[in-house]
Order: C-alpha cells, then structure tokens, then sequence
C-alpha cells in the first residue's frame, strides 16, 4: 500500500436498512427522548439564577401535571383536544396534503359557536336546538375553512401549505375584526356566555374527553376499514397509481379535507361551548402546528398517536410547573423543551432509517474489507 | 399621506426583503425552510443581545460603525446557528423539511421569548435604536427625494444591496449556476462533480444569516427598540415565505415585492377615519392578496416560474 496520492475511501457513508425491528426502534425513540429530556434539564439547572438541580425539573414537570386532581384532568382534556386537532390533521397528512391550517379550522370552530351563543343569549329559543345550532355551524364552519384550500389544491395545484397558514391569520384577523363589533365599548375582549353552553358531564373536561374518544376509534376505522381510507392513501403514495386505477383524485382530495376541516371545527366547539364559553384570536393555542408534530411523530397511527399526544401536552402542562420552580419569566419555556424534544425525535429517524458505515483501518486488503461487508450484511 | 405610506412601505418591507432573499438562498438549494419565522426571531435575540452587550461597555459614547457591525455580527450569527441545526437535520440527517421547519420555529419562536425576557436588559434599546437608525444628516433638506429615498437606518440598504447582490450571484457567477444545479437535480449536479452537502451547507447557513437580519431590524430600527413578543416577528415570518413564492424566486423582483407587501400590511395603520371595526378588517388584506397571488401563479402555471424542481426532497445518493 506505497502508491502516492491514493484517493481515499470516505470517512463514512450511509446506507439504506431495509427494516429496523420494531423493538430496536422503539429503543433508539425511547433513548432520543430521554436525552432531550436531560438536555432541557440541564439547561434549566444552568440558566437558572436561582439555583436548582436538574432533577429538580422532573420532580417539577410531575407534579405540574399529575399534582392535584384538577391538574389530571386538565392534563387528560387538554391531551383530548390536541388528540381531536391530530385527528383531524392524519388524513390529510397520508394524503400528502400539507394542512397548517388546523388553527384557523378550529379557531372559526370557536367562533361560528360563540356566534351562536352570542345570538342567542337574549332570545327564549330552547337550548337544545342552540346547541344543536352550534354542532352545525362550527362543523360547517371548520369544513368551510379546509376545503377552501382542498378546492384550489385540487384543481390548480396550489401551493396548500402556504394558502392553509394564511388562512389561519385570516381566521384570527376576523376573530379580531367580530370581536370589535361583540365586546362591550370597545374593550377588545369577549364576555363569557354560560347560557345554552354544551352540558356537563360530572366536571368541564370529561366531555371533550368521550368527544374525542369516539373521535379516535372513528378516524382508526375510517382510516384501516373503509375504501375512503383506502383511497386517500393510494393518491398520497402516488397520485399517478391513483389515477390509472380510475380513481377520482380531486374527490378524494376535497372530501378528506372536508372531514379534516368538520374534525377541526368540532374541537373548536369544544373550546368554546364546553371549555371556554368565549373567543379569542390565540384561543387554538397553536395547536395546529402540535398536531403536526404529533401525527408526524405518530407515523398516522392513531394509537400511537394518543401516546405521542400524551407526551406532549406532558411536557407544555407541567413546564408551568418548572418554570415557577426555576424563577423564569415566561411560559416560553415550555416551546424551547418541545423544540429540543422535537430536534431529537426527528433526528433520531435518521437512524431507524440509515446505517451509518465508517471506513476501515488504513492497512486492511480488498478482501478484508469484503469480508467486513458480509458480516455487515449478516449482522443485519 | 402617500409618502408617508411609502415611506413607511419600505422601512418594513426591509423585514420581509431580509427573510424573503434568505428564503430564497435556501429553496435555490432545494430546502423549503419552513423554519424561517423561528429563525428571524433567533436573528432578533443575537442582534438584541449583541446591542444590551455593547451599549453597556461603551455607554457613554457609542460608535455608529462599531455598534452596526457588532449587533449585525449577532444577529447573523445566532440566526445561522439555527440555520445550522436544520441543515443538520434536513441535509446530513435527511428528515422531512416540513416537519423540521416547523420544530425549528417553535424552537426559534420560543427560545427567543424565553431568552430576551429573561437574559436581556432591555434599558439601553431605544437609544441603540436611535443609533442604529440613523440616516444621512442632510437627507431632511432635500424635501420629498430625501424622505423617500434617504431618511432610512443603514440595514434597509443594506437589504437592498443584499438582494441585488444576491440576484447577480444566482445568475451571473460560475458558484450560483452550481448552487441552482444543486436545486433543481441533485443527482446531476453530484454526477459532475458538485458537492453537494456543500452546497446545501453554505446556501442554509447563509440564507438563515440574512433572514436573521429581517428579525433584528424589525425590533431595533423599525418600532424602534421596544420588544413586545416574539409571535409578530414569527407572522412576519410566514408572509417572508410566501413572498418567495410571490416574487418567482428572483431577489431583484423581491425588492418591488416586498414594498407592495408592506404597503398592505401597513394599509390599516395609516389611513385614517375608519372605524375600529373597518380598521380589523383592513388588516386581512396583505393575507388575502397572498392567497390571490399564490392562486394566480397557480393557475399560470408558467414554466419559467416554478420552483425548483426539487424542492423539498432531501438527497441521498445511493437511492434508486
């Protein structure tokens, strides 16, 4: 091995792994999220003026989420509702249909309910048809929101993602716009309306809760039983398939997104008419861009998916908690640890996906290296 | 009124000029960088940081030059360093831009908040601001052509000469065709021998660098050093991308582009006798003419303006 200049053999290259066991896999998630976890930690203790452990912040996170009985519930509800926007987002999402625009489809949700409520309050109309009238409305009102997009996508080819999130800031620009004729002399906020709100089942949350839960076995059969799921992950694999076995793709791409879009509005009644009683322009909560998150992270399985949920509304609940033990200012916290957690999960992919092969030592023969490549193979 | 709104018009269509020729860098490597907003907002919080660091250290008597070249350093830096963690992620890694993008933002977005609440004396912005955007001394006694032309802080002209020098690069040097190649085949251009890693590398860092400069200029020169939250800058963000898509990937076009952007957005601001009501709503408008445009060029569906045609997908070389 004297030749002068040889070129060398790169540090490293990657190859594709053809499929990774599931109980690997699962490890490599596990191991990513706990060192996010670590990492956030640490970064609490030290930028921290007032002291404080790294451990301090997982005793804090626990006892932010599970530490009283209401917080459970709120930790259950809010994880509901985020389950509910993840939902909503899946069959778009295995469509390929890139919907950011989950906020304003649950924001004018809220608003086409408070609509109602507003409208109604002074009048003798029986609750029952009110809130009949809100399911209706903020269900057509969420679809109305999504299929705007789903029409032009699916005739023009435009841009969704893009035409979804500006549709979000004209949702919460037309919140503020009503919300200047609504409020009492100007004071920019709404009053709460309790009359003809959703009923109570034994407290505030568990009826978002049962909402969600016929939700989610719904979305899982639609998805894995019916020939709509079917379809809708046909043309997100390949438009073209799609296509040559006679299916009508602009149909399946308006009507997913008509589901997407009632999924939305519906947990926008929710928000309004069972948990807020008002209306905000930030009352999604960015949401939207969660579920995306969630329902990525899920790999659109809807089961996982309640796992990946619970994960997060874990960590944006009870970082309130640590953030109170670390003396820090605000809330913002919560979106630098997600941030962080988020950076891991996807990174970690990598490695469920690539095998990383480093270049052998300098003094092996084509044949070792042969030789090396087969084990290799043989490891796999 | 009308100068005034034009004046107006440019001194914000900077924000959008910095992130939109950033963007742009970006998608010419084939990375739609949805993780723009988090990363103007991480451009705020260098550049926020770099002014609370010097003007202590030199309160007294501050240096116009010292004071620019530091804070822009920062706000470069930070921005690129964001930058960084989605090239990581989306080049080296090879995970799905959309998803990253997003991450970043919410990782931009908040860490922003979180670091300037906590971590930056605020006390010495308005006068760093007053510094920074400080224009020409004689630009008041040239009447009309002065306030138009003259009266802005140096980073508004510095946007100007960034995205012209920008445009000359893509389409006039021998490095800007291979970065373009890189864009639209990446399979091709490695065939010949471009490195394409990179490419991607450098088109990224550089691009979150100058789109970094859109965040910090909105808080120190245009509302005048008073920080409210991180959320504007990230709207601000948001429009950032679509300009890209309204001005057909051309950095000269931008500059027009985000003058017409900023002449909606700050529409509502402006004009007076409207009801409150009337104003709410005029604030629609910059969002709704983004959709009309992004319809308008759907439906031309011109050749010449697509994106590049692989944006989006990551590369890997030994796929089939």
């Amino acid at each position: 091995m004297q030749e002068t200049k040889t070129i060398k053999e790169p540090l490293f290259h990657i190859i594709k792994r053809d499929n990774l066991s599931k109980k690997k896999s699962l490890l490599i998630y596990a191991v990513s999220i706990l060192v996010a976890f670590v990492i956030a930690s640490i970064f609490c203790a030290v930028s921290s003026s007032d002291g404080g452990s790294p451990l301090d912040m997982f005793v804090a996170l626990f006892d932010g989420v599970f530490g009283t009985e209401r917080r459970i519930w709120l930790f259950l509800r809010d994880t509901a509702i985020l389950l509910g926007v993840s939902l909503a987002i899946i069959p778009a999402f295995k469509m390929k249909f890139w919907n950011l625009g989950a906020n304003g489809q649950v924001l004018v949700g809220c608003l086409a309910s408070y609509a109602c409520l507003f409208y109604t309050q002074n009048t003798n109309i029986s609750s029952v048809i009110v809130i009949l009238l809100m399911i209706v409305s903020s269900i057509l009102a969420g679809m109305i929101w999504a299929v705007i997009p789903a029409i032009f996508k699916a005739f023009f080819k435009t841009n969704e993602s893009l035409f979804t999130l500006m549709m979000n800031y004209i949702a919460e620009g037309l919140v503020l716009t009503l919300i200047t004729i609504w409020a009492p002399s100007g004071s920019g906020t709404l009053t709460p309306i309790s009359k003809n709100t959703l009923p109570k089942i034994v407290n505030d949350q568990l009826l978002s809760i049962i909402v969600v839960a016929i939700v989610t076995v719904f979305i899982t059969i639609y998805l894995k039983k019916s020939k709509h799921g079917y379809e809708l992950a046909v043309v997100g694999e390949s438009e073209n398939t799609a296509k040559y076995v006679g299916m009508n793709v602009k149909k399946v791409i308006i009507r997913t997104l008509l589901l997407s879009g009632a999924i939305c509005g519906l947990m926008g009644l929710l928000l309004t008419g069972s948990i807020n009683h008002s209306v905000n322009s930030t009352m999604h909560g960015g949401l939207g861009f969660t579920a995306i998150m969630t329902s990525w992270l899920a790999k659109f399985n809807p089961l996982v998916l309640i796992g990946t949920c619970a994960l997060i509304t874990f960590v944006s609940r009870g970082m309130g908690e640590v953030r109170k033990a670390f003396g820090f200012y605000n809330d913002a916290l919560a979106n630098v640890v997600l941030g962080l957690i988020y950076f891991f999960i996807i990174g970690c992919e990598f490695f469920i996906n690539y095998k990383v092969i480093f270049r052998k030592k300098k003094n092996t023969t084509n044949e070792k290296q042969e030789n090396k490549a087969n084990t290799i193979k043989e490891d796999k | 009124m009308f100068t005034s709104l034009l004046i107006g018009s440019i001194s914000l269509a900077t924000v959008f000029l910095f992130g939109c020729v950033g963007e742009i860098i970006t998608e010419k490597a084939g990375h739609l960088n949805l993780g723009i907003p988090g990363i103007m907002c991480a451009g705020t919080a260098g550049g926020c940081f770099a002014v609370d660091l010097y003007m202590k250290s030199n309160l007294a008597n501050p240096s116009w030059i010292m004071l620019i070249l530091f804070t822009i350093f920062m706000a470069f830096l930070f921005a690129a360093i964001i930058g960084g963690i989605y090239a990581l992620l989306t080049v080296s890694l090879r995970c799905n831009q959309n998803i990253t993008g997003l991450a970043i933002t919410t990782f931009g977005v908040g860490f922003t908040q979180f670091f300037i609440d906590n971590y930056v004396d605020r006390t010495n912005f308005d006068a760093a601001s007053k510094i920074i955007s400080k224009s020409l001394s004689f630009s008041s006694n040239l009447g009309w052509f002065g306030k138009v032309f003259l009266s802005y802080g140096i980073l508004v002209y510095l946007a100007i000469i960034i995205a012209i020098l920008c445009s000359i690069f893509l389409n006039k040097t021998k490095a800007g065709l291979r970065l373009r190649a890189v864009g639209e085949s990446p399979a091709t251009a490695d065939a010949v021998g471009i490195n394409v890693t990179k490419y991607k590398y450098v088109a990224i860092l550089i691009g979150s660098g100058i789109a970094g400069l859109g965040g910090f200029f909105y808080i120190m020169d245009y509302i005048g050093g008073s920080w409210e939250n991180a959320a504007t800058i990230e709207a601000l963000g948001w429009l950032s991308i679509a300009l890209v898509m309204f001005t057909l990937w051309r950095p000269t076009l931008s500059i027009l582009g985000s003058i017409i952007f900023a002449c909606f957005y700050i529409l509502a601001f402006k004009i007076t006798g409207v009801s409150f009501t009337q104003m709410a709503a005029l604030k629609l408008l910059p969002y709704i003419v983004t959709i009309i445009v992004l319809i308008a060029t759907s439906i031309r569906g011109n050749k010449n303006v697509q994106p590049p045609a692989s944006l989006g997908l990551n590369y890997f070389r030994e796929e089939r």
